[in-house]
């Protein structure tokens, strides 16, 4: 599913080299929840940038269902995060002015579906995401942070990607709202078969993944199975994998 | 991405911001506006002089007498201050010039009219029966002067149809009542038809009367004003304007040729070099409105540039989730022509309207022409997209990762 061989990642401030990311090889199963954590400077949004092919390494491979982006041009990347990545990021990037379901149908706009065929996709996702029905023509800036952060997963989820990328997904949100949001990221891992990719600088948010690798001044210092964190629903943790 | 939903967008994000969007197509509506007014009035102007000067007739020579020179002294009286030709002049041209249609001599003067209780200041042109043909005088009603009112000096008279309207009234039927001046009787035996034209040179303000009779009874010699040479075609005028100023030199005895005492105008030339002045002032109109409608141009271009910077984050989360250069920069593209597309049609719609107002109060003549109107499209589209180019260009090429976290 992806698969980092040896990624480094250098910035170049005119003379000084920065090494962000020195050699980092790890490996996503499908259907993984992975929580990627270090401190700030460590290199994980980098990291993050690169999985989401935002950003290109300066070396190293890195196959996303078996095809090796590492080298795409920037329109073929364009393609690769319109059919294969659902990003959520921290500050929800939500267009104003423009409702739930247009907000969630956003990238399939740009994969020229029809609008019939969008609003029926946005609104599976948007229930997958477990936003109410009622909301769904609300503009974004009526809606409360939890539900905005609903909104931009439903997005994430709206061209049925391979994987998604959670950049900090709890960091505006209070931390009842943040755990709600958690429980739907483990929901969508755990019920859907969701392969999901959690960034984050917070061990308690971390928990909810079922791996945890650490990342310190650019290199993986610890990758390990993590006993995932017990979710307030009753009986969810019990429930099998799909 | 299809154009559909580029559609939709455009129009969400341009109506998001409905008092930006409205200046920035003002100033767009004002450019195209003004060019379309400006080039309407030029254009007028060009038609006006245009048909003006194709009434004189065609293939026309116009002799004129030349600077009186007393001998020996340099005083001059002026152009047209002598009186230098004569009818022989006429007569010799007609006989031996090559390639002439017909010679029409003239005789002017102005006199005071009268005709039962109304008066009138006018002009008077002494003609012969050629007159019509080769000035392109067109006869209403009645009949032209001819050969025998010359041979017998009758007086009659032919009316222009502004005098008409001064002495008789609009509509009236002069023929066969008399008008005086120069304490003489003069039957009416013919109106022509109007020309148009207004002011000092109104070809409608004239009376025409045989030449003989003006010699004899008016100026009491054989000198004419004028003489009007038609040739057979265009392409023998300036062979002929070589030959006439030849045979008139020898005729008036003048050996060297820049002590003239007459002048030759080519109505080609005239019809030239008025076509290059309306041109130019078309062209002049044309630059001041393009000007305003550079201004707008930036104006568009200013306002694509804050919209971009605005919508920074925007940008980052659509390229995040897949959308290509193309796709930003035909957004951006999209939204700069679709301003500049509305505010062509208003400004077409207010050119139209302005160029209607200035022919109804400014009295002058305006002329809208399909071309103009077409051009002001294409402008004002081709200002959409290199003023929108570049903010859209500048819009497609933010990094993502930036973008997104842009504050």
């Amino acid at each position: 599913m992806i698969q980092c061989k040896d990624i480094v990642k250098i910035y170049k401030t005119g003379e000084i080299e920065t090494t962000i990311l020195k050699s980092v090889s790890f490996q996503v199963k499908e259907g993984e929840f992975v929580a990627i954590i270090g401190p700030s400077g460590s290199g994980k949004s980098t990291l993050m940038n690169i999985l989401g092919t935002l950003d290109v390494p300066t070396s190293g491979d890195y196959f996303l269902d078996g095809k090796n982006v590492a080298k795409y041009s920037d329109d073929e990347l364009a393609d690769i995060r319109k059919n294969k990545i659902g990003f959520v990021f921290q500050s929800f990037n939500l267009l104003p002015r423009a409702t739930a379901l247009r907000n969630v149908c956003l990238p399939l706009v740009y994969a020229g579906l029809d609008r019939n065929e969008r609003e029926e996709r946005g609104k599976e996702a948007l229930s997958r995401a477990g936003l109410g029905a009622e909301h769904y023509h609300h503009y974004t800036n009526q809606l409360s942070g939890g539900q905005m952060q609903r909104v931009a997963i439903a997005r994430a989820l709206v061209n049925r990607p391979s994987i998604i990328l959670a950049d900090e997904p709890t960091g505006n949100l209070d931390t009842k709202t943040g755990e709600i949001v958690m429980e739907t990221f483990q929901e969508l891992n755990f019920q859907q078969g969701h392969t999901i990719v959690l960034i984050t600088h917070e061990r308690d948010i971390a928990e909810y993944a079922d791996r945890i690798i650490t990342v310190r001044d650019g290199s993986i210092v610890e990758d390990r199975k993590n006993t995932r964190k017990k979710i307030g629903i009753a009986g969810v943790d019990d429930r099998q994998k799909i | 991405m299809k154009i559909i939903d580029l559609l939709e967008q455009t129009f969400l994000s341009l109506l998001s911001n409905k008092a930006r969007s409205g200046l920035t197509i003002l100033g767009i509506v004002i450019g195209i506006g003004s060019v379309i007014t400006m080039v309407s009035i030029g254009q007028g102007a060009s038609g006006t002089i245009t048909s003006s000067i194709e009434s004189l007739g065609s293939n026309l020579l116009m002799v004129s007498p030349g600077m009186a020179r007393g001998v020996g002294q340099q005083v001059s009286a002026g152009r047209g201050g002598a009186q230098t030709l004569t009818l022989a002049d006429a007569n010799a041209i007609a006989d031996q010039i090559y390639g002439v249609q017909a010679v029409a001599p003239q005789y002017s003067t102005r006199a005071q009219v009268t005709a039962k209780g109304a008066n009138t200041n006018t002009s008077i042109y002494g003609v012969t029966e050629p007159y019509a043909a080769v000035r392109n005088v067109e006869i209403q009603s009645g009949s032209f002067i001819t050969q025998a009112h010359n041979g017998s000096k009758a007086k009659v008279a032919v009316l222009g149809p502004a005098v008409v309207e001064d002495l008789f009234g609009e509509d009236a039927d002069p023929i066969g009542q008399t008008i005086r001046f120069n304490n003489m009787d003069f039957r009416i035996v013919g109106v022509t038809v109007s020309k148009g034209g207004s002011g000092m040179n109104n070809v409608d303000d004239v009376i025409y009367i045989p030449l003989a009779t003006a010699q004899q009874y008016i100026s009491g010699d054989d000198k004419v004003g004028m003489i009007n040479v038609q040739g057979e075609s265009q392409k023998l005028l300036d062979q002929m304007e070589i030959d006439i100023t030849a045979l008139l030199l020898e005729r008036h005895k003048i050996a060297d040729e820049t002590l003239a005492d007459f002048q030759i105008m080519n109505q080609a030339d005239i019809a030239a070099s008025a076509s290059s002045i309306a041109g130019t002032l078309t062209i002049l109109l044309a630059s001041i409105a393009g000007i305003s409608l550079l201004v707008g141009g930036i104006g568009i271009m200013n306002m694509m540039l804050t919209t971009v910077t605005e919508r920074t984050r925007e940008i980052g989360l659509r390229k995040a989730v897949g959308a290509k250069k193309g796709d930003i920069t035909i957004q951006f593209l999209a939204e700069a022509v679709t301003l500049t597309f509305l505010g062509g049609i208003a400004g077409v719609a207010l050119g139209w309207i302005a160029s209607l107002l200035v022919r109804h109060f400014g009295n002058t003549a305006t002329q809208i022409s399909p071309v103009s109107v077409l051009l002001a499209f294409g402008v004002s589209a081709a200002i959409g997209i290199i003023f929108g180019y570049y903010p859209a260009w500048r819009a497609a090429k933010l990094n993502p990762i930036n973008a997104l976290r842009y504050e």
